[in-house]
């Protein structure tokens, strides 16, 4: 079955992307909101990690959050994708269901 | 409307005490029990230092919840997963947790282990199996 | 389709009640159906009418509660969690000896079986918490 996990914690504070990673099994979708986005900019201690996980799972980051922030497209890594709200919601529909790491 | 039962997954990643989280997601399992799903509970991560025996709140003054994990059997909720490796990161073994058990009405109501130890991969695609996953 | 969404935590302390919200307004764009929301553990707290937030800042329960009135929104409070919490209706006032209420309409106090429910009913549940 499809799942869109969330992560929705600075991976620099709490274990919960890594967690999530180490669960989703290959072809899921992963969308980083709130303090999750963090995960997804260049340069941080965890950007191999990420990039490592691209090989078998989906990333999303949710822009407004990224916004919010300070930080902007260009400072995304290459293969994860930016989506506002209603990518949200079409990512929810579309995989079978949503799990939330909280 | 049609009644399909659903995979029904609880997943406790928070320890005890510290928040509230596992209470009142304990809360919500005993009430879902009632609903005939197909329910079963995942503990990770932190979430394992939920079924630690020998938990004693007398000297914090909140209520000791843990008997009630022991009490899931008779809700019929007999698919306990721990994980294995969530374990080991923290020191602990099957043999620090409670010992759950469920009574089997088709084997002469023999007891029945309840939490079943599984690896991260296996944990993996029980995830993946569920149709509906609570988080708290 | 159909969406359950899930809040565990109160407003202003934490996103968790603003994604959601901006979850559902955007579900209810592309018109899909809200089954329900239901507020969990500090959750429930986004149901006090008692809220007065600075008003340079947002207001998170009347912006909840103009949503559910204009779309009809089913948003449940669960009894447990608002008795622990202090949310009160006049149903738990008149059970519990309490002199006020203070939840806004129409955000109503139930139980949790209605989360179980809405798991059942919904094509897909959506958890925001801490």
């Amino acid at each position: 079955m499809s799942t869109l996990h969330t992560v929705n914690k600075s991976p620099f504070e709490k274990t919960s992307l890594d967690a999530c990673l180490a669960h989703a099994t290959a072809g899921s979708n992963v969308l980083l909101i709130e303090d999750g986005v963090y995960a997804a900019t260049k340069g941080t201690a965890v950007e191999q990690r990420v990039k490592q996980a691209l090989d078998s799972v989906k990333l999303y980051v949710l822009g407004p959050d990224l916004v919010a922030r300070g930080l902007s497209d260009d400072r995304v890594i290459d293969g994860i994708s930016v989506v506002d709200y209603a990518g949200f919601v079409d990512l929810a529909a579309e995989n079978d269901k949503v799990q939330a790491w909280l | 409307m049609s009644e399909t039962i659903k995979q029904f997954l609880y997943l406790n990643r928070k320890a005890p005490y510290g928040t509230i989280y596992a209470w009142e997601s304990l809360e919500v399992v005993l009430i879902g029990a009632a609903f005939d799903q197909d329910v079963s509970l995942a503990f990770v991560d932190d979430g394992v230092y939920q079924l630690t025996k020998g938990q004693d709140t007398a000297g914090i003054g909140m209520k000791n919840f843990s008997p009630t994990y022991a009490a899931l059997g008779d809700y019929e909720v007999k698919k306990i997963f721990v994980e294995k490796e969530s374990l080991e990161e923290r020191g602990l073994s099957l043999d620090d947790l409670q010992h759950l058990v469920w009574e089997d009405e088709d084997d002469d109501y023999a007891e029945k282990d309840s939490i079943k130890l599984v690896s991260r991969d296996e944990m993996a695609a029980i995830m993946d199996g569920a149709d509906v996953v609570f988080s708290f | 389709m159909k969406f359950a969404i899930q809040v565990n935590e109160g407003p202003y302390q934490h996103q968790a009640s603003d994604s959601a919200y901006f979850f559902t307004k955007a579900a209810l764009e592309k018109g899909h159906e809200i089954f329900r929301v239901f507020f969990y553990h500090d959750g429930v707290n986004n149901s006090t009418n008692l809220t007065t937030p600075p008003q340079d800042d947002r207001n998170i329960v009347e912006r909840w509660a103009e949503l559910a009135e204009q779309h009809n929104l089913d948003m449940v409070v669960c009894v447990a969690a608002a008795q622990r919490r202090g949310i009160v209706d006049e149903g738990e006032a008149k059970r519990n000896g309490k002199d006020a209420t203070n939840i806004r309409e129409p955000f109503r106090i139930s139980g949790l079986g209605q989360l179980v429910e809405a798991a059942i009913q919904s094509d897909r549940l959506v958890v925001f918490g801490d």
